[in-house]
């Protein structure tokens, strides 16, 4: 077992974290991303939530893939992902009974989750089951890595805690802090999300995409070629 | 390959071999095995391989998916339990945050039901295991509504429903109502604490609701919640007339007992829950009994 770590696994559980981030590249998951990072402890549930059905849903795809037909193949992935998220649902109403209330249709809404579907479509269809495990895991933590860093401004600028832990005491509260409402909403995540993104891409340069068209230079373009 | 390893350890497995055994000589076991290898080798679109392949997996699918609902369900009916008593204190005003609630509940909280209609104890029923939902939902201990009086939209109601009691000796502290009806999304359901009066308003909460989060969601919020201390039900004449209004509530104002700040960009939650107040606390709710409870002092 002492190849599971070699350069390629490496690559493949790394990649995703930064320079091919499912959320800040591909930019896919940003429904649920929006919907639960108010909190660090939803955001963790659904991160591992997503981790262990994109991981296990990859590896048992993968595990299939020269028997699946062509014309049936989407439903297949479906299913077998559908399946692993009502698990994955039946286990937190079961264990996590607080928080799957409050990530009340988030857990069931996984299914569409395109990170899920694209990893079962771009790499479980074409790669053996530990690869596609190691994928999903590692697609997972990439996802993971960018809900906590946005839950984390979310939670500490909106409420003054972390993790329900009082961090900066609210005026509310005789404190200093005044939260600012505005984080609790989901279009903060956008905010947060989109300056995400930015500072990769001043970090990795190459995440930026080439421009669609380029505008005509106005003093050469008059008149146009003769 | 990791599969070769697996494969050489289960042969040594004695069991394993016993399996086989018994497999080998099984005539079933071979038809299958001999239909298996064919489908396998079949192209992956052929006809019968796809049909072959989408049963399989629905088979497969299917058991995982009920073995997972059948073995947690205690699990999930337990922590159900839970929360309704974990509300039921919280709206009594007797939950702390380290209340051990089966504790608290068993000690503080008397379940009664009352036939809904005319608002007398049914004592001849076991109440701890009554469920007024289910019975909402069982043709048999349901009421359907007409379309007139339902204004909390919930189509029909159990004809008996289960209330909650603080008592301190004899007297009772707090009467505790169930009550639920449409908001904008979603079926609200929550409970009313009333003081001993049948009029005075201990507090409120929703345990079970979809409304928007941030907007109609925000009758959970605790904030709001308190607003409702001290507020008063009925008018003189009888008539459940609390209600929420839109913005903020001038204390100053004569009948601004009878209101409630509405929830900002929720209006039709909020005239969701002034419905279902005031269908609950009607002659088609629990006045009959409120009026009892007050009569017997």
């Amino acid at each position: 077992m002492s190849a599971v770590l070699n350069s390629e696994t490496k690559k493949v559980l790394t990649d995703p974290l930064v320079s091919n981030n499912p959320i800040t590249l591909q930019v896919l998951g940003i429904c649920s991303a929006l919907a639960v990072t108010s909190q660090m402890s939803t955001s963790l549930i659904m991160a591992i939530a997503l981790t262990s059905v994109t991981a296990c849903s990859s590896a048992a795809i993968s595990s299939i893939r020269n028997h699946i037909p062509g014309s049936i193949r989407i439903i297949v992935q479906m299913t077998i992902i559908a399946s692993l998220v009502i698990v994955v649902d039946q286990i937190l109403k079961a264990f996590a009974y607080e928080i799957s209330k409050q990530l009340s249709v988030f857990v069931g809404l996984i299914i569409t989750n395109c990170i899920v579907m694209g990893r079962a479509e771009a790499y479980a269809m074409k790669n053996p089951p530990m690869a596609s495990f190691i994928d999903g895991i590692g697609n997972g933590l990439g996802y993971s890595l960018i809900l906590i860093i946005i839950a984390f401004f979310r939670e500490l600028l909106g409420s003054g805690k972390l993790l329900g832990i009082e961090i900066f005491p609210l005026v509310k509260d005789g404190g200093w802090y005044e939260p600012n409402g505005m984080m609790l909403l989901p279009p903060s995540a956008f905010f947060l999300i989109a300056f995400i993104i930015w500072v990769f891409r001043q970090w990795k340069p190459e995440q930026n995409e080439p421009a669609d068209f380029k505008i005509m230079d106005i003093s050469h373009g008059e008149g146009g070629h003769h | 390959m990791p599969n070769g390893r697996l494969k050489e350890q289960l042969d040594k497995c004695e069991h394993y071999q016993k399996l086989n055994a018994y497999l080998d000589k099984s005539e079933s076991y071979q038809k299958f095995d001999a239909y298996k290898n064919k489908v396998l080798a079949l192209g992956n679109d052929s006809l019968e391989k796809t049909i072959a392949v989408a049963l399989s997996l629905c088979f497969v699918c299917a058991i995982l998916v009920s073995f997972s609902a059948v073995v947690l369900r205690p699990l999930q009916i337990e922590n159900k339990a839970m929360d309704m008593k974990k509300n039921i204190l919280d709206v009594a005003g007797l939950l702390d945050e380290d209340t051990d609630i089966h504790q608290a509940f068993a000690d503080q909280i008397e379940e009664k039901l009352v036939d809904i209609i005319t608002g007398d104890y049914v004592e001849d029923m076991d109440a701890v295991g009554y469920d007024q939902r289910k019975a909402a939902k069982d043709p048999a201990q349901n009421i359907t509504l007409d379309s007139n009086s339902d204004i909390a939209s919930i189509k029909r109601k159990a004809k008996i429903a289960k209330v909650y009691l603080v008592k301190k000796g004899d007297t009772i502290q707090s009467i505790i109502l169930p009550m639920h009806g449409y908001g904008l999304w979603s079926t609200m359901y929550g409970f009313l604490a009333l003081e001993a009066d049948g009029q005075t308003v201990k507090s409120i909460n929703f345990y079970d609701q979809a409304e928007t989060p941030g907007l109609g969601g925000e009758v959970v919020n605790p904030n709001w919640r308190a607003l409702w201390q001290g507020k008063k039900v009925y008018d003189d004449a009888g008539e459940p007339v609390l209600k929420l209004v839109k913005g903020v509530v001038d204390t100053n104002r004569p009948g601004s007992e009878f209101q409630v700040d509405g929830l900002a960009g929720a209006t039709l939650t909020s005239n969701g829950v002034s419905n279902l107040v005031k269908y609950w606390m009607s002659a088609e709710g629990f006045a009959p009994y409120l009026d009892k409870i007050r009569n017997d002092g």
